[in-house]
């Protein structure tokens, strides 16, 4: 069995007296796309960035690609955020930036690249992400909310990482642009055999592109392939996959 | 290494070997830059014993297309990969250049013109803002519904009371230094009672108020002008209105009449630590008790001196007001426009005062006061 690419063991995250997090495992497979739910507060975001590096757990280790990001020092913590990509709730594309320069800057601060080369590898990945060539030259203020999760993901894989995280990518999306969206990221995830972790609330997206879906409840983690996780006996899982909503979209399934 | 090249006239076989990724595009491009394709008919491509990621894709697809130019028929060994496939789909297979820079002519009438017009448009919509701001506040005096208490009240204390410290200090050395220097030349004509002269008439009149608006220019004329200009970013100025309330309302009149109420009681502190100042500085360098300095300031103060200082203070005011938060409005898309506005709210801010100082010096001599 191959090495997963995060695991999370243990993790302990408090804000005061709050408890966030208490013993939470999290394992991420290379090649999968791993869905992250979980209810409003129960501290996917703060997971996320824990991941990411940016927030130091009270407990805890989570190893990216075998290092465990805890106790890496600051130059070994900046080499591995090179190898993944995120993207934010709201795109956070630099406003000052047009969409070009918004993926060149990772470009000019990690590699060396001639002028022409920055040029046409950041119009590939502006390209790929399904965008005109026109929106490269234009400002985050000028783009359309579809257009910044695009740019963002193209931001995201501006130094060709094998892993990404996503937060909330089709939150805010309509149906048809989510659908989208989904379709695309489930093509690069094939083509470039990417590790994707996602945080998402959107169902449609959950059942057209995760494997797996890791579930935050009571400060814990349950995670199992798509298939079995709908089958878990926990209220608030059964309340998620068979709700209302759930059944309204035809997804619950039956076999 | 990344490649090995075998070469049998007419067929160049290319085997990609390691991590064509990222990280090694430069590298590999610098490499690959010199190798010639003249002569061959038939390239052959081995793709197995490397790792392609886009950008390694993207390079392979530029040396394709070169010996493809010079001549070359292309073929693949193995399968393509798949990130290869995926750059081509993207870009089209076909030659051409990816990405033009786009060239800007250099148009300088054009640009005078656009200038000018933009300088124009800029006037008209500050008086507009204006404008209606007064409109707005006149509407408010007869409907005391509008003024909105909670709201100015805070204005008051995060621009006046919070300033207090800073402003009384800087009054406090600025006293010191004009009655340092007043001592000094003085002196020479043992004229060392003139300096409690000097020191009164300069701080009351003039000192006390100016240095105050300008510290509360870049205090608060930066706030006003960040503030409301975040508001826009969040596009929380587009909800107010939306909830049928005018930003004017509830952002800009509360703020003007904020500082308008702060600055005149800044003024006051200033003007009173500013003579305290004096009054030990006479002290410790001319001897001078307490008594004689007090009765010698009674003396120099006219009916008006302190008056013509204070009634500056809400003219500055509003003006620190007006261009904190006329920039604040301004501000649209991004984070950039923020601080350059609140850079201009405070340069104006500044320059209306101290415009406006010389505009009342003129007119208080004008009508003898």
């Amino acid at each position: 069995m191959s090495e997963p690419v995060i695991e999370a063991r243990g993790i302990v995250n408090r804000f005061g007296a709050q408890i966030v997090h208490d013993g939470l495992d999290m394992i991420v497979q290379p090649g999968e796309i791993f869905g992250i739910v979980g209810g409003s507060g129960s501290g996917k975001s703060v997971l996320l960035n824990t991941v990411l590096g940016l927030r130091r757990p009270q407990a805890g280790e989570v190893k990216i690609y075998g290092t465990d990001i805890t106790k890496l020092d600051a130059p070994g913590l900046r080499q591995l955020k090179t190898r993944y990509g995120v993207t934010f709730q709201a795109g956070a594309l630099f406003s000052s930036l047009t969409v070009l320069q918004n993926v060149q800057l990772p470009m000019l601060e990690h590699l060396q690249l001639d002028a022409r080369a920055l040029d046409e590898l950041a119009m590939l990945k502006v390209r790929i992400v399904g965008l005109p060539p026109e929106a490269a030259a234009k400002y985050p203020s000028q783009l359309s909310g579809g257009m910044i999760k695009r740019a963002a993901l193209a931001r995201a894989l501006a130094l060709d990482p094998g892993l990404l995280f996503l937060d909330e990518p089709t939150s805010g999306l309509d149906p048809i642009s989510a659908a989208a969206f989904d379709e695309l990221l489930v093509g690069l995830q094939r083509e470039l055999a990417l590790t994707v972790v996602m945080i998402t609330h959107d169902l449609d997206s959950i059942f057209r592109t995760c494997n797996r879906v890791g579930v935050i409840i009571d400060r814990r983690m349950v995670a199992a392939p798509l298939a079995e996780i709908v089958e878990h006996p926990h209220p608030w899982i059964q309340a998620y996959f068979h709700g209302d909503r759930a059944r309204r979209f035809g997804v619950v399934h039956g076999t | 290494m990344h490649y090995r090249l075998d070469r049998q006239d007419p067929t160049l076989r290319l085997t990609l070997e390691g991590e064509w990724t990222v990280r090694e595009v430069s590298a590999i491009g610098a490499a690959l830059a010199a190798v010639s394709f003249d002569g061959v008919t038939r390239l052959e491509v081995a793709t197995a014993a490397a790792r392609l990621d886009l950008s390694g894709a993207w390079l392979l697809r530029d040396v394709l297309q070169r010996a493809e130019r010079a001549g070359a028929e292309v073929a693949f060994v193995d399968p393509r990969p798949p990130a290869l496939e995926l750059v081509e789909q993207t870009l089209g297979s076909g030659a051409g250049p990816a990405f033009v820079r786009e060239e800007r002519p250099l148009q300088p009438i054009a640009a005078l013109g656009r200038t000018v017009v933009d300088r124009w448009q800029g006037w008209l919509s500050g008086l507009a803002f204006i404008g209606e701001a007064v409109w707005r506040f006149g509407r408010a005096l007869r409907d005391p519904r509008v003024w909105r208490p909670t709201s100015i009240a805070r204005h008051v204390y995060d621009t006046g009371i919070t300033a207090i410290p800073i402003v009384a200090l800087i009054a406090f050395l600025i006293s010191v230094i004009i009655a340092y220097m007043g001592a000094q030349q003085l002196q020479k004509f043992g004229a060392d009672i003139f300096v409690v002269d000097l020191v009164t008439v300069g701080v009351l009149r003039e000192l006390g108020v100016l240095l105050t608006a300008i510290i509360v220019a870049g205090r608060s004329g930066s706030a006003f002008a960040a503030e409301i200009g975040v508001m826009q970013l969040n596009q929380e100025v587009d909800a107010l209105k939306a909830s049928g309330v005018e930003p004017i309302e509830v952002l800009v009149l509360p703020r003007w009449i904020g500082l308008a109420i702060a600055l005149p009681l800044l003024t006051v502190i200033s003007d009173a630590v500013g003579i305290l100042g004096g009054a030990l500085l006479c002290q410790a360098l001319l001897d001078m008790s307490f008594v004689q300095y007090f009765q010698r300031v009674d003396e120099a103060i006219g009916d008006w001196t302190f008056w013509v200082g204070l009634v500056k203070a809400p003219v500055f005011a509003l003006l620190i007001a007006a261009a904190g938060t006329y920039r604040g409005m301004q501000v649209r898309g991004s984070s950039r426009e923020l601080g350059r506005l609140t850079t201009v709210a405070v340069v104006q801010a500044i320059f209306l005062v101290i415009l406006a100082d010389a505009l009342f010096a003129v007119l208080f001599m004008e009508i003898g006061i």
